[in-house]
């Protein structure tokens, strides 16, 4: 059996006081597509933070490649939520793409035919040479996604981050950008970590759930973990799960009267 | 229609005794190659603040600065004016001012909402001081004016001097940062999963910004940093979003209107800002006119290039 990517063991993680998950054993494959549901506020994001070495665990290890998960790693890819670019910004889809490739250097961008290739090879992955020169504030949130996922793939990552990087896109954008993300996981064979409220646009490709809920959590297969008693039991109040026409619905939820948590979730500010 | 036509032109065509006496103050180029020379000190400035203005002014407008710019300027009166009473010098005035706002609205303000309001609180007690300094300063009038609206025959050699070498910090700083700078003001998440040490970079950058609007007030006056910092940079991002063109059209249009707004202003009696303004803000909309017909253009190329792919 070939090394994990990620591994975490008997992980705990502690924010302003609060425990928001602990004894979390998690390996992830090389290739392997692993989604990040749960409740709002049960620490989604924060597991990326974690992997990302911007929140230290409160206990336990996570090691990336045998290695301790370190700030700033160039082996993680991470895609974000979609948001909009704004008119300000000077950037063609190419440019965007670019910054992946050497962005996070110092000094200016010279525009060597080794870096041009390497970004047309970058947009090639993804599909998107024909808006590659266009402005990206001109672009739909998909076209977006898709320059992001091709920023992420710059410098060949071992683990590809993606914090719900289908929220407020059109049915059509969430197919394309998600089956993007299962093809490329396929042929380049990293890790997948994908966090995601909604499973049903990745329910397909995903190869275990990690199931996030009050402290606890459940690993497995879609199919082992989204049931109605599993998902009662680790929640601790009934849940039903209804699968209708290849759709997974979960119905009762004690956290969805309160929705907006997850948004907060987000806006917090980088450490 | 000729006759009407000359009846307009003819206070533009011939200025006589019967047309009002504001003409001769807003253009008067009698002596001009005299004031040419010694003036050329103020044109080195402006052109100088045209670079500093022209390049940090594509982060402004990426970063969304606009606002804390205005406050820093008020701030950056504020010491100048303070400075010019307790003659501790106009520029290190400023230069103190400006600075600690950069600080504090970079501080207190990372995110927008907390910036505005921040600078909504510091711009208005920056002005407030400011007026006081300079109620108290017993010399001569169009010095305490100048802090406000712009002045051009102050620029002296050590000031000159002073005002290159802060530009020249600047524009080395924003050539060091500009590529993980413009990383995260695209996405400061990503950034900071690439490693990018987003906080100190808006840090760094927010001082720059100080500095550079130390400078522009030296030479624009206060009121009006925003048409150097802000103007150019918008009209070249109406035009081009390639990020190697933006910040050579911004630097074009901000030293245009500099250099521009002084040449016109030079035999004037009148501050050299409204000049300067006018022209950035001509250059403005002549880049949003063309830029409407630019996008659509774009729009029908890429719909093309789209369904043949």
């Amino acid at each position: 059996m070939t090394e994990p990517v990620l591994s975490l063991r008997d992980a705990e993680l502690t924010l302003g006081g609060r425990v928001l998950w602990t004894g979390l054993d998690l390996d992830v494959e090389p290739g392997e597509f692993v989604a990040v549901l749960g409740a709002n506020g049960s620490g989604k994001t924060s597991l990326l933070k974690t992997v990302l070495g911007q929140h230290p665990l409160s206990a336990g290890s996570a090691t990336l490649l045998g290695d301790p998960v370190r700030h700033g790693d160039r082996r993680i890819g991470y895609v974000p939520q979609q948001r909009l670019a704004d008119e300000g910004t000077p950037l063609r889809g190419r440019d965007l793409v670019g910054l992946g490739v050497d962005g996070h250097r110092w000094g200016v961008a010279l525009p060597t035919r080794a870096r041009r290739r390497h970004i047309d090879e970058l947009l090639a992955a993804v599909g998107a040479q024909h808006y590659a020169n266009a402005s990206i504030s001109s672009l739909s949130g998909g076209e977006q996604q898709r320059l992001r996922i091709g920023q992420a793939l710059a410098g060949d990552p071992a683990l590809l981050l993606c914090d719900e990087p289908l929220l407020s896109l059109d049915l059509r954008a969430q197919g394309v950008v998600s089956r993007l993300i299962d093809d490329n996981r396929r042929a380049r064979g990293f890790g997948v970590l994908f966090v995601t409220h909604d499973i049903n646009p990745i329910l397909d490709m995903v190869d275990r759930v990690l199931y996030l809920a009050g402290r606890r959590f459940r690993i497995g297969t879609p199919d082992d973990v989204l049931r109605s008693e599993v998902l009662s039991e680790l929640y601790q109040s009934p849940v039903d799960v209804i699968r209708a026409r290849g759709r997974v619905v979960i119905v009762g939820t004690p956290d969805q009267s309160h929705a907006h948590e997850h948004e907060h979730d987000h806006a917090g500010d980088l450490p | 229609m000729i006759a009407i036509l000359a009846a307009v032109m003819s206070p533009v065509m011939a200025p006589t005794a019967a047309t009002p006496d504001w003409w001769s103050q807003l253009f008067n180029f009698s002596d001009y190659g005299q004031l040419l020379v010694l003036l050329q000190n103020s044109i080195l400035a402006g052109a100088l603040l045209g670079v500093v203005g022209g390049l940090i002014g594509v982060f402004v407008m990426s970063r969304d600065l606009a606002f804390a710019v205005h406050g820093i300027s008020e701030l950056s009166f504020a010491g100048a004016a303070a400075g010019l009473l307790l003659g501790v010098g106009v520029v290190e005035g400023s230069l103190i001012g400006s600075i600690i706002a950069a600080a504090v609205i970079g501080l207190l303000g990372s995110r927008a909402r907390d910036r505005n309001s921040i600078t909504a609180v510091l711009m208005p007690f920056g002005l407030g001081l400011g007026i006081l300094c300079l109620a108290l300063y017993p010399g001569r009038t169009s010095n305490k004016f100048g802090l406000l609206t712009g002045q051009i025959v102050a620029v002296d050699d050590p000031r000159l001097n002073s005002l290159a070498v802060i530009s020249l910090i600047v524009v080395v700083g924003l050539f060091i940062i500009w590529r993980p700078l413009s990383f995260a003001s695209v996405d400061a998440d990503v950034a900071a999963a690439r490693g990018v040490p987003v906080r100190a970079l808006s840090l760094v950058f927010m001082l720059l910004l100080g500095l550079a609007v130390a400078v522009s007030v030296q030479v624009v006056g206060a009121l009006l940093v925003l048409s150097v910092l802000v103007t150019p940079a918008a009209a070249a991002l109406r035009i081009s979003s390639n990020p190697i063109v933006v910040p050579v059209l911004s630097t074009v249009f901000a030293v245009v209107s500099l250099v521009g707004g002084i040449l016109l202003a030079l035999g004037s009696s009148v501050p050299i800002s409204p000049y300067v303004t006018t022209i950035s803000f001509l250059i403005y909309v002549v880049a949003r006119l063309t830029s409407g017909r630019r996008a659509r253009r774009a729009s029908n190329r890429r719909r093309i290039v789209g369904a043949e792919a």
